[in-house]
């Protein structure tokens, strides 16, 4: 069978499995990103607090979730979670089975801790970027906070902070990757189970290769845009 | 006037033509310096003063023209884009070796101290024994004023002692032509006064030095020649007493009013 | 929080580090000089060089570590009568020489970058004064722009070093038993998840501590010219002669 026949989209083909784990990977990677975003944007208002408390938690979690491994962050939510599950399980009168968690959610809940830690810092330095200036003329004209926020902060941060989004993103893209030892079918799961099966590993690792370099082509190519729309009627040096 | 002498000019620069782009920088300047000459170039901004003087040293390649050294001609050819540029790398490397020249801002190399940024090129270009020239670096520093100086960093130091550090770096390598690229311009008025009494001193030695300057005051004092290019041609050469005495351009007469 | 078991969960997991520290050192080391490679084909002004390079930059930033580890460990075997033939085969068939080449062709492409970042942070006007001087080609290279550039470069590459040593744990996947591979199986064995999280965490935190230690005191050790002016010494000489 040659290469095409293989990923194809014949009766042989793995070509649709293949496209399907691709879109999978996607979907665990913004799932995770966003819940990065929610969690990070409110690590960094902690970093950024006059609260001590506040501060040491959110610099102890940004300094441990960026120098541990993914992958043992991974493994602490699939093996964590499903001794939790099957604890709980075991309260409410279950058989005390292993119960194990559903995969996606494992996947998603994992990159979106870690994205958390890498989403603060870029918030925070895109706050700190901020000109004082325009918040001092916020509050000047009278705004409140919660106003001023809306109108004047998070639209200005969130301009500042597309470049190093775009980083992350792509950190939760390899991420996802690794999320395939928790057996969810994303791209590279989808790509072993192939090889498994014909003996091609090389001609499923390479699809799958392509396949990224595509989801990372477009969403740079997206992000770029999105940083030109942001920046609409500023000067650039 | 002497008999003229049979030794060839230190530089000798004939017909230099130079463009960036479609701006026409150097429009045919020719010039002639004999050992021990001391020309100012002076000029407005824009005159091509500064690509003059990096055309002798080829860190700028003339579009036509010819660069002598010595009698040596530097030779030229063009590269795939029919752009002139050196035709022997070595040939240059060597040239420059005994051409030194001295920046408007200094470009020390900031990872040494100044000690070794002295000793850097004749140790390693001109492949002379260290102590050799560890000595003869702390003879030059003790004779620009900062001695004491030789284990500072360049960003240690203000911006005439920098100076002084850059024209004991050029020194340094014994040349026959010293090249001034507006040497003082980037300094502090204060600052200015020690620099050029340094230069002084060499002129007064007999050293062979191009300098571009605005500095009116050495152009008249100390020069053994004034030239004034304008838009990229020379519009007015002759010692200075000739020069600022008598002055035949019009626009050099309002150059010198007007102190720019 | 069971403290003798995480006491002796933390010995048997040091037993990974030598293998941890050497994966990345062994790739960092190696990935360096195709990295300087490859910067230098970037900055070379040759079309050819100049996209290979970018080329290979773009796969290798653009597909997950994993992939490409998998790739040599799984996808080589699909050739394996070639590589028999060639007499490349027992290398391939290792797990820690896959595990560093991998590693290695990853941290080339992120390096590179870098290093292109430090040698065109070089300030133009030193390279300039070195010209003036005669000096050109290597000498000028060796003297005067790559130390200037590594200076620069030194801080991204600290960064680098870390991302690398979390990068090891990858190898485990293809049987390599660095610390996350031994963390993996005891977790499998008593599955007290939490506690040997938090053990082999603290070593990796303490190694990327140790890391970021190392390359600070290396910035300090190379940038005498960014701190203070030295002391004058009292001279011995007489006041008058």
């Amino acid at each position: 069978m040659s290469y095409f026949e293989l990923m194809g989209f014949g009766p042989k083909g793995w070509g649709w499995p293949m496209l399907m784990a691709a879109g999978m990977t996607v979907a665990v990677a913004s799932t995770g990103f966003l819940i990065g975003a929610i969690l990070g944007s409110l690590i960094a208002w902690a970093k950024l607090s006059r609260s001590f408390v506040a501060r040491a938690f959110a610099d102890g979690y940004t300094t441990v979730l960026r120098g541990i491994p993914d992958l043992l962050v991974i493994y602490l939510f699939y093996f964590g979670g499903s001794a939790l599950l099957s604890s709980i399980g075991q309260l409410f009168g279950g058989s005390g089975g292993f119960v194990s968690v559903p995969a996606f959610a494992v996947g998603a809940l994992a990159i979106g801790v870690i994205s958390a830690a890498y989403q603060a810092e870029v918030f925070r330095g895109a706050y700190t970027a901020l000109a004082r200036g325009e918040v001092e003329a916020a509050k000047s004209v009278g705004m409140h906070t919660l106003l001023m926020f809306r109108r004047i902060i998070a639209p200005q941060v969130l301009r500042y902070a597309i470049p190093g989004l775009g980083n992350v993103w792509q950190l939760a893209l390899k991420e996802s990757a690794l999320i395939s030892v928790t057996g969810l079918v994303e791209l590279l799961r989808q790509s072993a189970i192939g090889s498994g099966s014909t003996y091609k590993p090389f001609s499923f690792y390479f699809t799958a290769a392509m396949l990224y370099l595509v989801i990372t082509t477009v969403s740079t190519w997206g992000f770029q845009r999105a940083e030109d729309y942001s920046m609409r009627g500023l000067r650039r040096a | 006037m002497a008999a003229p002498s049979p030794a060839p000019p230190a530089v000798a620069i004939r017909g230099l033509r130079k463009s960036f782009g479609r701006l026409e920088v150097l429009k045919g300047v020719s010039l002639s310096a004999a050992d021990g000459d001391v020309i100012s170039i002076l000029g407005a901004s824009g005159s091509g003063k500064s690509t003059m003087l990096r055309c002798i040293n080829m860190l700028e390649v003339p579009d036509a023209g010819e660069v002598a050294i010595g009698g040596e001609v530097i030779a030229l050819d063009k590269d795939r884009r029919g752009r002139m540029r050196p035709a022997d790398g070595s040939q240059v490397d060597r040239i420059r070796s005994k051409v030194a020249m001295v920046f408007q801002s200094f470009n020390l190399w900031s990872h040494m101290t100044v000690l070794e940024n002295v000793i850097e090129a004749p140790v390693h270009v001109l492949k002379r024994p260290k102590a050799e020239a560890v000595g003869e670096a702390e003879a030059l520093l003790e004779k620009v004023g900062i001695a004491d100086k030789r284990d500072h960093y360049p960003s240690h130091l203000s911006g005439g002692q920098q100076q002084r550090a850059a024209i004991a770096r050029a020194l340094a390598m014994r040349p026959q032509v010293l090249l001034f690229d507006e040497p003082t311009s980037a300094l502090d008025p204060e600052l200015v006064g020690e620099v050029l009494r340094v230069m002084r001193a060499l002129a007064e030695e007999g050293r062979t030095m191009l300098v571009v300057t605005h500095e009116m005051g050495f152009a008249r004092d100390v020069s053994s020649r004034v030239v004034f290019l304008h838009q990229g041609v020379v519009e007015e050469e002759g010692p200075p007493a000739q020069v600022f005495g008598a002055p035949k351009s019009e626009r050099f007469r309002q150059f010198i009013s007007s102190g720019r | 929080m069971d403290l003798a078991f995480m006491a002796e969960t933390f010995v048997k997991l040091l037993e990974g580090v030598p293998l941890t520290l050497k994966l990345a050192f062994s790739s960092v080391a190696l990935g360096a000089a195709i990295a300087m490679l490859l910067a230098l084909m970037r900055m070379s002004g040759l079309a050819a060089l100049d996209w290979s390079a970018r080329g290979y930059v773009f796969v290798f930033r653009g597909t997950p570590l994993l992939v490409q580890m998998f790739l040599i460990y799984y996808g080589l075997g699909q050739f394996r009568p070639t590589l028999q033939e060639l007499g490349v085969w027992w290398f391939f068939r290792e797990p820690y020489w896959c595990a560093v080449t991998a590693l290695t062709l990853n941290t080339a492409a992120y390096a590179s970058e870098i290093i292109r970042g430090g040698l065109q942070a070089v300030p133009f006007a030193q390279v300039e004064a070195a010209r003036a001087c005669g000096m050109s080609g290597f000498l000028l290279f060796r003297r005067i722009v790559f130390p200037i550039a590594v200076r620069q470069a030194l801080p991204g590459y600290g960064s680098e070093l870390i991302l690398m040593v979390k990068a090891t744990s990858l190898a485990s996947i293809i049987t390599m038993m660095e610390v996350t591979g031994i963390a993996h199986k005891l977790i499998s064995q008593t599955f007290r998840a939490v506690e040997i999280f938090i053990c082999a965490g603290a070593i990796y935190l303490i190694l990327n501590f140790l890391v970021t230690r190392a390359v600070m005191a290396l910035e300090w050790w190379l940038s005498p010219h960014l701190r203070g002016a030295p002391q004058a010494r009292p001279s011995l000489q007489p006041a008058h002669a």
